[in-house]
């Protein structure tokens, strides 16, 4: 009887003690969503210094979207993740395969590593504005060219489609592929060295055991880096915003959907924001999902479920 | 002998891979550095692979300008990072021991709906955050970037995960049997477990903060409380030619300088940190 009590009298401890962060949470993240979707169904938008608004219009905001160059902005966010995504990924497989690899002798490996993680936690707005610079018509990388000789006169790198989504693609790269690296070769670390052993044993070479052993070994955090990182593609603002000065020039070919949903922000045009915001909510809302699968799911490599499967059919 | 030869030559290949991918790296930071000591007539003239002698002239141009209070924004960056980085840690620690000592009816549902909201972006809310702050009165102040922070499902997660690998639950219990209170069990007992938990994610939510845009450029409006970031930003967004070019390559690099201090201290600690958050195996 006693004890009974006393437990009760602790789950207040526990209701108390995660109170904080649910109530800021239901500040600062839960009312503004709700005002988001409300607004989203609102004409609701400042001409001047007139504010025009809020009257309900239904979906109209989401109409106008879809017709206006929303789909552009998504692809063109799609274009500049995949830049940065593909050579990232095939980097840090690469590395991380020759990190842990004892044979390989690698020297240096705690420089290579601090090194290759660095970029990454550099200011992504100040190192685009750096390659702004260096890479504008008169600044640095230009002179080093012309004066190798490799040119013979300069390049406007920031004024051709190429050059700018290369270029942001490059610095997603540099900001990013040292941190898989490091994800990828903990994953490898993790799997036990006897597969690694036995493989060898039975002749297996250095390029079959990556593409037999470690790749499907490690399929469960590929796919974890593959869906944060599209998360984080998603998002993708400061690098593009601070290249192109807000324009994603040249002519909008390098505007991502947040940097879209910004400039309706600082316009004030709240109903289009809203209905921006909605969209994007819903897109995140589906890959949060599979995230929620894999950090919570305790047959993350699918073993169990194909286990389940073989006798199921084994029955049959 | 042959597969001897193989390795050789693929240790060969990997170190040059390597080096190639640390140059790239590193080589965009030594031009920032090399520039950043040079005049703006040296600039004009062209590239020089070693540096000059101007970087306390560039400093001390940076420091004085009125129109860019970098000293300022440092010190505003400063305290929303730290501020964030003390209630961020601390805040995520007790949720985290809230839901992994006790039990109570809504555990699961707490903890479920914290790992659905685990990689949510900020920026879908970013419009009602927006009203709401203004409605608030809080619209150009520095506290909506630091109060926000007391949620973070990301960091909660690593403590939790933390927790279940490092605190035996007896040990509160002994805690209770000798008469030690829940807040004080808490506070004196579990915060110096969590202790490398704690530091590992006090610096990443720090250096997040510090280069965060997004959220500050909405909510900040004048000078005075501009953070670091933004103040990159409206050196790109200003007549940008009609600028001293040594001064430039100076702010960016007063922006970056003190993570990368930072960073070459403790960079065992960070890169052993960076795995510690990813996905349980």
């Amino acid at each position: 009887m006693k004890q009974k009590r006393k437990k009760i009298d602790y789950a207040k401890w526990g209701y108390l003690f995660i109170l904080p962060f649910f109530v800021c949470f239901f500040i600062f993240s839960f009312i503004p969503l709700i005002d988001t979707i409300r607004y989203s169904f609102f004409e609701y938008y400042r001409s001047g210094i007139k504010e025009i608004g809020p009257n309900f219009i239904g979906l109209a905001n989401y109409i106008s979207l879809i017709g206006s160059d929303m789909l552009k902005y998504a692809g063109n966010t799609l274009i500049l993740w995949v830049i940065g995504f593909i050579p990232q990924i095939v980097i840090a497989l690469l590395l991380a395969s020759w990190f842990v690899d004892a044979r390989l002798k690698i020297r240096g490996t705690q420089f290579f590593k601090v090194v290759i993680y660095l970029p990454n936690l550099i200011m992504a707005s100040a190192f685009a504005m750096l390659f702004f610079t260096m890479f504008s018509t008169n600044g640095p990388i230009n002179s080093i060219l012309m004066n190798l000789g490799w040119i013979s006169e300069r390049i406007d790198f920031l004024g051709s489609v190429f050059g700018t989504r290369t270029l942001v693609g490059l610095m997603n790269f540099l900001m990013w592929f040292g941190n898989t690296t490091i994800m990828l070769m903990a994953a490898i670390m993790g799997i036990s060295p006897d597969i690694f052993e036995a493989s060898e044993i039975d002749g297996c070479n250095s390029v079959h055991r990556f593409f037999y052993i470690t790749l499907p070994l490690i399929r469960p955090i590929l796919a974890y880096t593959l869906i944060t990182s599209i998360i984080g593609g998603l998002q993708m603002f400061d690098v593009p915003q601070i290249l192109t000065n807000g324009q994603g020039t040249p002519d909008r070919t390098s505007m991502t959907l947040i940097m879209f949903l910004n400039s309706h922000l600082k316009s004030k045009n709240y109903g289009m924001a809203g209905a921006l915001s909605v969209y994007l909510f819903i897109v995140s809302g589906i890959l949060c999902f599979f995230v929620y699968r894999m950090t919570n799911d305790n047959d993350p490599d699918g073993s169990k479920a194909a286990a389940k499967r073989a006798k199921k059919q084994r029955r049959k | 002998m042959k597969s001897k030869m193989g390795n050789t030559f693929r240790t060969v290949f990997a170190h040059v891979v390597l080096i190639f991918l640390s140059f790239l790296c590193l080589f965009f930071f030594y031009i920032l550095f090399v520039n950043a000591t040079r005049s703006h007539a040296d600039l004009q003239k062209g590239f020089s692979a070693l540096p000059g002698s101007y970087l306390l002239q560039n400093l001390k141009n940076v420091a004085n300008d009125g129109t860019f209070p970098m000293i300022r924004g440092i010190l505003n960056s400063l305290i929303v990072s730290g501020c964030s980085a003390a209630i961020c840690t601390y805040f995520s620690a007790l949720t985290a021991y809230g839901l992994y000592a006790y039990d109570f009816k809504v555990k699961k549902v707490a903890f479920t709906f914290i790992m659905a909201i685990l990689v949510m972006p900020t920026q879908v809310t970013a419009m009602g955050f927006l009203r709401l702050i203004t409605n608030m009165g809080m619209y150009d102040s520095l506290l909506p970037l630091i109060i926000p922070s007391i949620a973070s499902p990301a960091v909660f997660y690593f403590m939790y995960s933390y927790l279940q690998s490092s605190l035996p639950l007896s040990l509160i219990e002994a805690a209770r049997i000798d008469g030690s209170g829940e807040f004080h069990t808490f506070n004196r007992i579990v915060i110096p477990i969590m202790k490398p938990a704690i530091a590992v994610q006090a610096i990443f939510t720090f250096v997040g903060c510090w280069n965060n845009y997004f959220v500050p450029a909405l909510v900040i409006q004048s000078k005075d409380k501009m953070t670091v970031p933004i103040l990159i930003a409206t050196l790109r967004g200003a007549d940008f030619m009609s600028f001293d070019m040594g001064k430039i390559y100076m702010m960016i690099m007063v922006a970056i300088v003190p993570i990368i201090l930072v960073y070459l201290l403790l960079s065992k600690f960070i890169i052993a940190g960076v795995t510690l958050g990813g996905v349980k195996e």
